[in-house]
């Protein structure tokens, strides 16, 4: 066994690896759809059910049972497949896959081979202001698996446990594949791009409506393929494959860790193992799982129990039509139309306040008013609480509502903020919180008028001053108004009632 | 007409029901003393519970709706038919004890029709076998000769119904194993057109190749009980959204035996001129006997040639085994039936291999290792291309045979239904060749999925010979009509039918006394 599996104490600094090495990455992503039923048979997909109540014969594959595909896991596979400008075929096939282990419940799996639904697409992608080109090289469907859960051991894997339980809920929920070609045009981007392709993708795949992508609930999964090559060699090294990388940011630091392990590993003369590891998001690093060189045949052949898919050439021509706009092109148009420059178009991206910002503007605030809520002091709360701008109690609705009233002069700024204090404690719509707590600007009222005239009363000394011709003085007098008012107080109007009681004007 | 319930056909059966003559109770209650008197020897039933089968005929007789359609009437199901909480094994030693949750749709048709379940009858393991003698559990012998097979896979269901223990019962053949048993125990048995029946919870052995069948004792029982268990099924992909033909009534115009302008084809690669090694000169004495009489029913007989069917045993054992590789991969002892050596020592590879190791019996085995490597990375094309393929040019030569588009060709193929008759229990086990040389004639209908059935034509050396007529994909008709056509013409010269000749003998060997 060559060192690489064994130890692995040093990294090469990243700087430094590029020097010497060109990388190659490559993503495997699976997307579980959100179809209500499974993929071969009729039952819930509802993510957190009680263990093995959401299963039959046909996904516990009890002897004689049989699949019949989900029409609409093929139509959502084929909508993919077209966002991402793919050849949609006109004859698949389902495939099965051949391996023991207990979360394939038939000991194979049903997937695609080598008649994959979808073909030859491409999804670009933006770092620093540069595109990526990343082609696909084939999107297909297949079943998910079962869920071990290894009980005792150290490790929460398979050795060492005393005992496993097996939840069969996953197991035939349907997932799409979606397999790049190698990506070999990053160079020292490669950490960023691969993690840009995965947000693009998982926009993508979320602007269709076919998943909820959530990576934290795995509904979003990456496996990522890094290999490194002496600068200027003519082949590609062996790549690892780096399984279930479970967000973003992991994605990134999973190709970068990869990379820096790899090039110590050639660096002392070592040769890399294809083999799959392990991500661990606590320490960032990977270690070695199953080897490939000793790896099982899968014995791929048709499956006999369905009948091929053919996707008639209108229906795919429909559902070509009747794509949304998809992420990239929203971007340029929305860029266009708020007038923003690429980078602040970035900004708002990277910050994931796009789509609310969009729908607060759909919701009938200005863009730019919308942008300065979310990415202003929107943003401070997200951070502060520690959670994303999404998750805030607040819906794009009620920040145009909060951005109407201020431009109604209902509402000043200060106002605002404490109306968002309301909406946030669940107090209701900002109007509604404007009127329970009294948040309105005053009019010209009598109260307006007794709190003016206690100022000028409480601060003879300011009104000499004023009366004496030093009319910045007055401003004093202002704040003790809104003082009283507790803000409330429309900061102009008190200016005009205090000039015209102490200058008669 | 016999007055025995145990000799009388299914239809007749209903007939009598239906005027009140007898009730389901009653029907049952005498198949269930037979079984009760003669199947310790006969060994055609896994399951048998009397006390359920009588309390559903009583429910049925209750009920009032019995003597309509199949209703009342008992039936064996075939131990690879999945039956809802009634033991369920395939043959096999890894699923002994499995109680299933769910019927399979031959079996839930087959209640809902209202008929009761007699038991389960024995099998090859995972209807893997010609003889029945690769059951893990006990020896069929045949009801004619108690020293000889009674064929297989559908070997327990052929010795049912064949010895009185059953009215009639449902097969499967994946390559022959309705036809053959049938055969040489003297029974009607049809093998539907692929994707007529659900195969929705029939334990898979090889799936494109698997159909559920009749198994009875005239041609109009398998058309009844057939029409019962077909048709369209949302379960089964691979089921065929077509209205099922009309057989029974096939069967009964055909028994009328005016068969002028039928095209007969007989197969000259099964038994004929230069192709007859290993057929035994009375099978195709009752072979050409048969063809004769069709003639004399007005068909019109001509010599068919179909090459491909010389290929077809050897695609048949690259295509079903490779497909049993993958289907049997689920019995890892993890969810259901046999594990062994789960003792806490053992890791989890270990634990599925011993109980794989003695969960499958030898030939079970040696499939599951035939077919792994046919599919293997290197191999696959060299063997599963190469076999699918010659599947290919087998459809392709009985597309010829029906004449394509010019229409110039016959409507039914003819043959043995298998090389020989009943052959000694034990003669062919250590012999998986010769053994698998009994499905030479039924193999190029599994492959090309269109309907085959086996009636009887007579006896050679004491021993019942079959005669199987394959129709196009969808014209099960066909078949029923034919060979009701032939029964009718063969009971009229014989003067009785040739079960008759069963009945009443003491079972001995064959070539004795009798």
């Amino acid at each position: 066994m060559s060192a690489s599996t064994q130890t692995e104490p040093d990294l090469v600094d990243y700087d430094e690896v590029l020097t010497r090495y060109e990388p190659l990455i490559g993503l495997e992503t699976h997307v579980e759809l959100g179809t209500a039923s499974k993929m071969f048979c009729g039952c819930a997909t509802t993510f957190g059910a009680e263990p093995n109540t959401q299963t039959c014969p046909v996904c516990l594959g009890l002897p004689g049972s049989l699949p019949v595909a989900n029409e609409a896991a093929i139509e959502s596979t084929v909508r993919i497949g077209l966002a991402l400008g793919c050849r949609i075929a006109s004859w698949s096939r389902f495939a099965r896959k051949n391996y023991f282990y207990p979360d394939i419940p038939k000991g194979f799996q049903t997937t695609q081979y080598d008649e994959p639904l979808c073909t030859a697409g491409h999804l670009d992608v933006e770092v620093d202001g540069e595109t990526y080109r990343v082609e696909i090289e084939r999107v297909h469907l297949e079943e998910d698996t079962g869920k071990n859960l290894h009980v005792g051991g150290a490790t929460g894997r398979i050795h060492g446990a005393d005992h496993s339980l097996i939840d069969y809920n996953r197991a035939g929920i349907p997932l799409v594949e979606i397999v790049t070609r190698p990506i070999s045009c990053a160079g020292a981007k490669a950490p960023e791009v691969a993690r840009a392709y995965v947000a693009e993708l998982r926009d993508m795949v979320q602007s269709l409506g076919v998943s909820d992508v959530k990576m934290e609930q795995g509904s979003l999964r990456s496996d990522v393929n890094v290999s490194l090559a002496p600068i200027g060699s003519l082949e590609w090294g062996t790549r690892t494959e780096t399984k279930n990388v479970n967000s973003l940011r992991s994605v990134e630091r999973a190709v970068r860790f990869e990379m820096r392990r790899q090039a110590a590993v050639l660096d002392r003369g070592g040769r890399i193992v294809q083999e799959t590891r392990h991500f661990h998001e606590d320490t960032g690093t990977t270690s070695p799982g199953r080897s490939k060189e000793e790896a099982t045949d899968y014995r791929y052949f048709p499956e006999p129990d369905l009948v091929p898919v053919a996707p008639d050439e209108e229906w795919v021509a429909k559902l070509a039509a009747s794509l949304p706009e998809l992420p990239a092109a929203r971007r340029a148009r929305l860029t266009e139309e708020w007038g923003l420059s690429p980078t602040e178009m970035a900004w708002l991206v990277n910050a994931g306040a796009l789509g609310l910002v969009a729908d607060t503007v759909a919701a009938g605030a200005s863009p730019s008013d919308a942008r300065k809520w979310w990415l202003g002091e929107l943003a401070r709360r997200a951070n502060d609480a520690g959670v994303e701008l999404a998750e805030l109690a607040v819906t794009p609705r009620q920040v145009a509502e909060l951005a109407a009233l201020i431009g109604a002069g209902t509402i000043n700024d200060q106002l605002a903020r404490q109306a968002l204090d309301g909406v946030l404690a669940g107090e209701g719509d900002p109007a509604a919180v404007v009127e329970s707590r009294g948040l309105a600007v005053m009019g010209e009222s009598d109260e307006l008028g007794a709190a003016v005239d206690e100022a000028i009363a409480g601060a003879p000394d300011v009104v000499a001053k004023v009366q004496g011709g030093k009319v910045q003085a007055l401003g004093a007098l202002v704040g003790a108004v809104m003082k009283t008012t507790r803000g409330k107080a429309d900061a102009a109007t008190v200016r005009r009632l205090l000039e015209e009681r102490l200058l008669g004007s | 007409m016999s007055t025995d319930l145990t000799t009388t056909d299914a239809a007749e059966l209903g007939r009598r029901l239906a005027a009140g003559e007898i009730t389901a109770a009653e029907i049952t209650g005498a198949y269930l003393d037979r079984i009760a008197a003669e199947d310790g020897e006969l060994g055609a039933y896994l399951h048998v519970d009397p006390e359920a089968a009588l309390a559903r005929a009583a429910e049925l007789d209750a009920a009032g709706s019995v003597g309509t359609g199949v209703t009342g009437l008992p039936v064996a199901l075939k131990d690879v038919v999945v039956t809802e909480g009634v033991p369920t094994t395939s043959g096999s030693k890894i699923l002994e004890g499995w109680r299933p949750p769910y019927d399979a749709t031959v079996a839930a048709r087959l209640k809902s029709a209202g008929t009761v379940l007699l038991g389960k009858t024995n099998m090859d393991e995972f209807a893997m076998g010609s003889s029945t003698e690769n059951s893990a559990y006990r020896i069929t012998r045949n009801p004619w000769d108690p020293t000889r097979i009674p064929g297989g896979s559908s070997g327990g269901s052929a010795a049912a119904v064949a010895g009185g223990l059953a009215p009639w019962a449902i097969g499967t053949d994946t390559g022959g194993s309705i036809r053959q048993p049938a055969a040489v125990t003297g029974l009607v048995g049809h093998k539907p057109t692929y994707g007529s029946v659900s195969r929705y919870g029939l334990i898979a052995f090889s799936s494109s190749l698997d159909q559920a069948g009749p198994m009875a004792r005239t041609v109009l029982d398998a058309a009844l009980l057939h029409e019962a268990i077909g048709g369209h099924d949302p379960m089964d992909s691979t089921s065929i959204d077509a209205p099922l033909p009309l057989l029974a009534e096939s069967a009964r115009r055909g028994a009328g035996g005016d068969l002028s302008g039928l095209r007969v084809g007989v197969v000259r690669e099964l038994g004929g001129e230069g192709h007859a090694d290993g057929y035994e000169p009375g099978v195709l004495a009752r072979f050409a006997e048969a063809v004769a009489l069709l003639e004399s029913m007005g068909a019109e007989v001509r010599e068919v040639s179909a090459p491909a069917f010389d290929l077809a045993l050897a695609a048949y054992y690259l295509i079903a085994p490779s497909e049993a590789s993958s289907n049997l991969a689920r019995f890892d002892g993890v969810r259901y039936g046999l594990r062994v050596g789960d003792d806490g020592t053992r890791d989890l590879d270990e634990v599925m291999a011993l109980t794989r190791e003695q969960g499958f019996g030898p030939e079970v085995k040696r499939r599951i290792i035939l077919g792994t490597y046919a599919l293997s990375s290197g191999y696959y094309e060299a063997y599963y291309g190469q076999a699918q393929k010659v599947r290919t040019l087998i459809s392709r030569d009985f597309n010829a045979a029906w004449g394509g588009a010019d229409g110039n060709g016959v409507d039914v193929l003819v043959s043995p239904t298998t090389p020989t008759v009943a052959f000694p229990l034990g003669a062919r086990i250590d012999d998986p060749m010769a053994m698998y040389a009994a499905d030479l004639c039924t193999l190029p209908a599994s492959l090309a999925g269109v309907p085959a059935i086996s009636v009887p034509a007579g006896l050679s050396e004491g021993l019942p010979v079959g005669f199987q007529i394959m129709a196009p994909a969808l014209a099960d008709d066909r078949c029923y009509r034919v060979a009701a056509a032939l029964e009718a013409a063969q009971d009229d010269a014989r003067g009785h039918r040739l079960l008759d000749e069963l009945t009443g003998r003491a079972a001995q060997p064959a070539g004795g006394a009798a």
